[in-house]
């Protein structure tokens, strides 16, 4: 075993579910992380973070573009052909609000660009360099929301189903080689996209737990992970809904 | 809006919560909050300090990021919502501690800082303010004020101690103490009563860095001698490398209707005792967790008071009167019958605390719990109230939810200058009930 610490790429990494992993990631061992979002001084302030938490570890932000193909591309390829790369976690994303969606065709667009769209070409830019490597673990944060469309938030849940598909599809092309693909699927997290619903008292699971669990399936290459796990048989269940009976439900 | 209450669960009103998460657009959350508003940390504060019944809550605990840590120096700057217990996690493999910290750590750098927080170190170490170097203080007209002991002091002096009602705390430095691991030599001893207590507390302020005692509250009192217990003091030690205990965390399952805590059945002092029997009587090498923070691991044990809530009841007095006054108290909480079952006493050392309404002063402080029983509980307090007062002591208002305005002006003092750095935009349950007009 090489004792070289181990190079991990987190797009979008201001988001503060990738935070608490990247936490996790570096306790008890350095690592190499590469930042990737769009504000420099909030990725400045997760790199010193994590500077403190783990000296030895190298954080090397990176501000870059989310939605243009060729900036992904650039970016992408400049970060693979600086090494082989570990772990690559995709996690950004917005939670715009339905009725907004609903009312302007913009924030219906930009909703599915930056939780579909985005998430997607980023995975598949590093899809190509993993596979020349035969070696790496790609995880994407989906959601519940994209296991089946709700009035609720139907547009976001879209976007969350294509990178679902997406996942499923680049699972079945790197089935037997060294290449994992884990798709995570968090049910609502306290974190500041649901600042909102805590403020409404929704039951929220702690960021700290769910990205233990996020950790942990990345070790597994698990194909399919929940967070918490009890969402796998909700979303079991009203996947199983009938229409009549689920077209009922105010969720 | 949301339901929100503190430690004690004594109330629980909605509150429109607002979270501070990115320090670049706090500025903006402040100054366009829809009504006054106060930061709230872990709410671990007991009372109404942390509460705004209908107005705003700032949460602070998305603001935890460290900034930087000086290994050689142990100097940390981190955000104000930072918890002790993830700053001790980090630093003390690097060999620095927290010089001061309360009976749990799961609190926040802001919280720390607006009660001035106090531990088992007082008669070394002093307060939480006395090892912060820096704060960062947003007000919420977008002012910053950067203050520490040696600049702007006097904001300093003011927002140390200064219940949240200064501004929001962003960011503070602190100065961390040398320790050779997570490890204490400690002793246990009984003591049987409060002669007792006081002699083995004065022989230990020299040589004991950290000193707490747990007193029996139903045990004595009767007349006679009140104030059976067990006095603990610890050193930190260099032990070399040992296992650390596996800390298991366990929740409170429900809320009961009514308060488990009786004479009868479950109560703090049993579950303190439980932990407490691992240590015995005697020497013992022990983990800083569950040396400091015993109920640490039980989460939620608070609700174990039943759905009305309990109150804490924290006083200190001065020493010359301190042996008279604990003991009457003790008198009167074992006459009423409602007697709190676990009780906390400690001896504060002989220094100036660095906030203008810091609680700590020299003397003897004495913190007890009490389900809430309505009037008779209220009864019971204003009669402690009178000792307190006739002691020239003084509450500690992050215990507190029903102290009096003259109890507070007594027992503060310098509360008229104070004034002067509060923060219009800020106001707080506590704040209308002691302070505002
Ligand atoms: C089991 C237990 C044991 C305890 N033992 C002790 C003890 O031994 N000694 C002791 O001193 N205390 C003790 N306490 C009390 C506790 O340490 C204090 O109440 C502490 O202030 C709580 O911190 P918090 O982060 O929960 O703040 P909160 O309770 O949420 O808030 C407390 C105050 O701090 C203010 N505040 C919070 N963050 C900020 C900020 N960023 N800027 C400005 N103001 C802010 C709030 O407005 C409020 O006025 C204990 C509490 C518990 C539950
Ligand atoms: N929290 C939940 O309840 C929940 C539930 C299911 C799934 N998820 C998913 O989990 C992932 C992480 O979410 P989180 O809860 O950690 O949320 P978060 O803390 O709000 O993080 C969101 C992240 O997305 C980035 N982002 C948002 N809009 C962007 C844009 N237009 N361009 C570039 N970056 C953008 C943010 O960057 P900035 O810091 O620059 O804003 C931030 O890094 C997301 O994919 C989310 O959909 C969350």
């Amino acid at each position: 075993m090489s004792e070289q610490p181990r190079k991990i790429v987190i797009v979008g990494a201001t988001s503060a579910i990738a935070e608490h992993c990247a936490r996790l990631w570096v306790q008890g061992k350095p690592a190499e992380l590469i930042l990737i979002g769009r504000d420099t001084s909030r990725l400045e302030r997760v790199a010193a973070d994590l500077k403190v938490r783990s000296p030895q570890s190298v954080c090397n932000p990176l501000r870059a573009n989310f939605l243009d193909p060729d900036a992904i591309q650039t970016t992408v390829d400049g970060i693979a052909a600086a090494g082989k790369i570990d772990i690559v976690l995709i996690a950004h994303g917005a939670l715009t609000e339905q009725e907004d969606c609903q009312n302007k065709l913009r924030t219906c667009r930009e909703t599915l660009d930056i939780n579909g769209i985005s998430p997607v070409l980023y995975a598949e830019a590093f899809a190509r360099h993993l596979a020349a490597t035969s070696h790496g673990t790609l995880a994407l944060i989906g959601s519940v929301a994209g296991d089946r469309g709700r009035k609720s938030n139907y547009v976001y849940g879209a976007a969350k189903g294509m990178v679902t598909r997406y996942a499923q599809g680049l699972q079945h092309r790197f089935a037997g080689t060294g290449v994992k693909v884990v798709l995570i699927k968090p049910g609502p997290t306290d974190t500041p996209m649901t600042a909102h619903l805590k403020g409404q008292g929704a039951k929220l699971a702690s960021v700290e737990d769910v990205a233990r669990q996020i950790v942990l399936a990345i070790e597994q290459g698990k194909s399919i992970t929940y967070v918490p796990g009890k969402w796998r048989l909700i979303m079991w269940v009203i996947r199983h809904l009938p229409d009549f009976i689920f077209n009922k439900l105010d969720i | 809006m949301r339901t929100i209450s503190s430690w004690g669960r004594l109330s629980a009103f909605p509150h429109q919560l607002i979270a501070l998460n990115d320090p670049a657009r706090i500025a903006s959350l402040l100054r366009d909050s829809p009504k006054p508003g106060i930061a709230y940390g872990m709410g671990r504060s007991y009372g109404d300090v942390c509460l705004n019944p209908e107005g705003v809550l700032w949460l602070t605990t998305g603001l935890d990021h460290f900034i930087a840590f000086d290994e050689s120096t142990g100097r940390l700057t981190c955000e104000a919502g930072v918890l002790l217990r993830d700053i001790q996690r980090l630093t003390i493999p690097h060999g620095w501690i927290l010089p001061v910290t309360p009976g749990t750590q799961l609190v926040t750098v802001g919280g720390a800082i607006a009660n001035d927080v106090h531990g088992k170190s007082h008669h070394v170490s002093g307060s939480f303010g006395d090892h912060i170097e820096r704060i960062r203080l947003m007000r919420t007209d977008g002012e910053i004020i950067e203050c520490g002991p040696h600049s702007r002091p006097d904001w300093f002096a003011a927002t140390v101690g200064g219940l949240g009602l200064t501004g929001v705390i962003v960011e503070a430095e602190i100065q961390l103490r040398r320790v050779a691991g997570p490890w204490l030599d400690t002793e246990t001893l009984p003591f049987a009563d409060l002669d007792e207590f006081f002699r083995l507390t004065d022989d230990s302020e020299t040589a004991w860095e950290h000193t707490v005692a747990w007193i029996d509250c139903i045990s004595g009192g009767m007349g006679g001698k009140a104030g059976r217990g067990i006095f603990m003091r610890g050193n930190h030690a260099d032990v070399g490398q040992r296992p650390e205990p596996k800390a298991r965390q366990r929740t409170m399952p429900f809320t009961p209707p009514l308060s488990l805590v009786n004479r009868l059945s479950l109560r703090p002092f049993n579950i303190t005792y439980y932990n407490l029997k691992k240590w015995r009587a005697g020497r013992a090498i022990l983990h800083y967790e569950p040396f400091f923070y015993p109920l640490d691991n039980l989460q939620e044990w608070n609700r174990m008071y039943g759905s009305r809530g309990f109150f804490q009841y924290q006083s200190v007095v001065p020493r010359e009167v301190g042996q008279d006054a604990t003991q009457a108290m003790l008198r009167e909480i074992a006459r009423s019958g409602d007697g709190s079952f676990l009780a906390v006493l400690k001896t504060f050392g002989n220094r100036q605390p660095p906030g203008m309404l810091s609680f700590p002063q020299p003397g003897v402080t004495l913190a007890l719990d009490f389900p809430n029983h309505g009037d008779k509980t209220h009864r019971l307090f204003a009669r402690l109230d009178a000792i307190v007062r006739a002691a020239k002591g003084r509450l500690y208002p992050a215990k507190d939810a029903r102290m009096s305005r003259a109890l507070f002006a007594a027992g503060y003092p310098r509360l008229p200058e104070f004034l002067n750095y509060r923060d219009a935009g800020i106001s707080s349950e506590l704040s209308r009930r002691l302070i505002e007009n």
